[in-house]
């Protein structure tokens, strides 16, 4: 019998977020492969995470693990850190596995710097073995690395959106087991002194079900105006190429891409996009795409499920004009 | 203040990468290099920390002779002085890189004034490992924030500097941390000049520092790369102009993003 699988779960809205589910879909694998217990650990407030046990039924977790310390928030990335790796001391794990986000991936190397061992960001698969072999996203998920990663305890991030969650079983809602830690000022040093919420209302472009994006077609900053009256109508928001956000025209916050965000909405609108592999990756996990341009041979056609050939200035207003005919003609 | 920025020497792929035929790397015979965007705005906010607060600036990379390029690229928009830890060329993992750049800002500081601030880009644009930053402040005992898109310098003599970046769900979250300290930034943070023609011209003159660091076993070991398996969509044609608007509202309400 081997160490345990630890799995990062961290909390939004009180429940694990995807991103944690999918990390916790492979940290289940290696558990299952290496006959090795499945253990939760909560990244949040001890009330939070007794709160949030109840959502780890049915994924196999034997025991979910609260971190009991009074100043630790989930603002304190290094506080977090060392008290992940006094577990990864106590419970000796043959992996710890993370979600490959902006926090997640921060989080994991913070614990990789402490513990002196290697870290793989954004995972895809892992295969243990005498040496564990991994593939793993680089240039942003334009190309895939096969890698060997050999440490004692493997260290490593899932990449987001690349995952099946599996269905829940019938595994019962897990233990929990509160863990003291002990921290030191300097793990509580860096922690965010201050927050101000967005300068702009409305639907963060990560969350959107719907995202319409703009490219250099659309040609200027009051361009989009076409294009944010038809994400209002659809509930949803809109984004950018980097030409966009460098030209200007939008803020750098609405880039989707390798420097920016990566969506995964259930549709994505591209609207005089041609397709740089750079805005490619920040996109390809929509699950449908529509890209509306010009160019019926745009590499942006090479990953669309639909098209529409036209100029998005006369395209985009006649599909708002026809959802506003629709709603009429429901009213 | 005295700033360091580390960068590292990539290809610039455009539009589609090739690989070599065995795989172990990408096919870079027709392609220039540079660094990622993340890294160019750190070269950009040091100079104009700099430029408003005072000091000097450097420049350090890790990798082939010919890095000497993105080191002579930072020279030209305004940075001071350049030092290059010269590789083979093939590419070191984030265990080994980290050291040997802390090894060199260990000799750095020794041999001068030790550096108020460290920057870096949040991720390399070809291996993203999103780790080297933080494992260097780590063995430095240095605070360190990532993604950071906003960084002010805090009133002479406060010794602090707060750092912006976007919270997760939306809005922005700050940190204020003591100098000396370890950033981390993103493209956005802001919007980096073109070199002028005698700056390429004053930096093309100037030293670089050398050293060779040996490199140690990190643990991350590349077998192969590969490009993903994408399957060959031909995008279906809902037609063409405005006409084709029933049609995108037809999909749109099968899709069930309609009316919500």
């Amino acid at each position: 019998m081997s160490g345990p699988i630890l799995a990062l779960i961290s909390l939004a809205g009180g429940v694990p977020d995807r991103g944690s589910l999918e990390a916790l879909s492979v940290a289940r694998g290696l558990a299952v492969a290496g006959d090795a217990a499945l253990e939760a650990v909560l990244v949040a407030d001890a009330p939070a995470a007794r709160a949030a046990v109840g959502s780890l039924a049915g994924s196999g977790v034997t025991t979910a693990i609260a971190i009991e310390h009074e100043t630790l928030t989930t603002d304190h990335p290094d506080g977090w850190a060392a008290a992940i790796a006094q577990l990864v001391e106590r419970r000796a794990p043959d992996a710890v596995v993370g979600v490959g986000t902006e926090r997640g991936n921060d989080l994991m190397a913070r614990v990789g710097a402490r513990l002196s061992w290697p870290m793989a960001a954004n995972c895809l698969t892992v295969e243990p073995g005498e040496r564990w072999r991994l593939t793993r996203q680089r240039w942003a998920g334009s190309m895939i690395e096969e890698c060997w990663l050999d440490a004692p305890v493997r260290l490593l991030t899932v990449a987001p959106n690349t995952v099946a969650i599996p269905a829940p079983d019938g595994s019962a809602v897990p233990a929990v087991e509160p863990v003291s830690v002990t921290l030191v000022d300097a793990d509580l040093a860096v922690h965010v002194t201050s927050r101000e919420a967005s300068e702009r209302g409305g639907i963060s472009l990560g969350d959107a079900k719907v995202v319409v994006g703009g490219g250099r077609g659309v040609g200027s900053g009051e361009g989009f105006s076409d294009l944010e009256e038809l994400a209002g109508l659809l509930g949803g928001a809109v984004g950018g190429s980097r030409v966009v956000t460098s030209a200007g025209w939008r803020p750098h916050a609405d880039q989707i891409g390798q420097t920016g965000l990566r969506i995964a909405p259930d549709i994505y609108i591209a609207c005089g996009i041609s397709g740089a592999i750079q805005h490619i990756v920040g996109c390809k996990a929509a699950k449908h795409i529509l890209a509306i341009n010009t160019d019926a041979e745009a590499p942006i056609m090479g990953v669309a499920d639909y098209a529409v050939i036209g100029d998005l200035h006369t395209v985009v207003p006649a599909i708002s004009a026809e959802i506003r005919r629709r709603a009429a003609v429901r009213a | 203040m005295n700033i360091l920025v580390c960068v590292k020497r990539v290809p610039a792929t455009g539009g589609r990468i090739v690989l070599t035929p065995d795989g172990s790397d990408i096919d870079v015979r027709f392609l220039g290099f540079t660094v990622s965007p993340h890294e160019e705005c750190a070269v950009e906010e040091a100079v104009r920390i700099v430029e408003a607060h005072g000091g000097s600036s450097s420049v350090l990379t890790l990798g082939p002779v010919a890095a000497e390029e993105q080191l002579r690229d930072a020279m030209a928009i305004g940075i001071d002085r350049a030092v290059l830890l010269e590789t083979d060329g093939h590419d070191w993992d984030p265990v080994a890189t980290a050291e040997a750049i802390v090894e060199a800002i260990r000799a750095q500081e020794a041999a001068g004034d030790p550096f108020d601030l460290i920057l870096f880009g949040n991720e390399s644009a070809d291996s993203g490992g999103f780790q080297v930053g933080i494992r260097v402040a780590f063995a430095l005992h240095r605070p360190c924030v990532t993604g950071v898109k906003a960084l002010r310098i805090g009133d002479a003599g406060t010794r602090t500097a707060t750092a912006r970046r976007e919270a997760p769900g939306g809005g922005w979250e700050s940190f204020e941390v003591t100098l000396p300290a370890v950033i981390s930034v993103k493209e956005g943070i802001n919007l980096p000049r073109y070199p002028s023609v005698p700056g390429r011209l004053r930096a093309k003159k100037k030293d670089i520092e050398r050293s060779t660091p040996a490199e140690r076993p990190g643990g991350l070991e590349k077998i192969v790369l590969r490009l993903p398996q994408r399957e060959a969509t031909v995008a279906e044609v809902l037609g063409q102009g405005a006409d084709a608007a029933p049609a995108v509202v037809d999909l749109l309400a099968r899709i069930g993003v309609l009316g919500r």
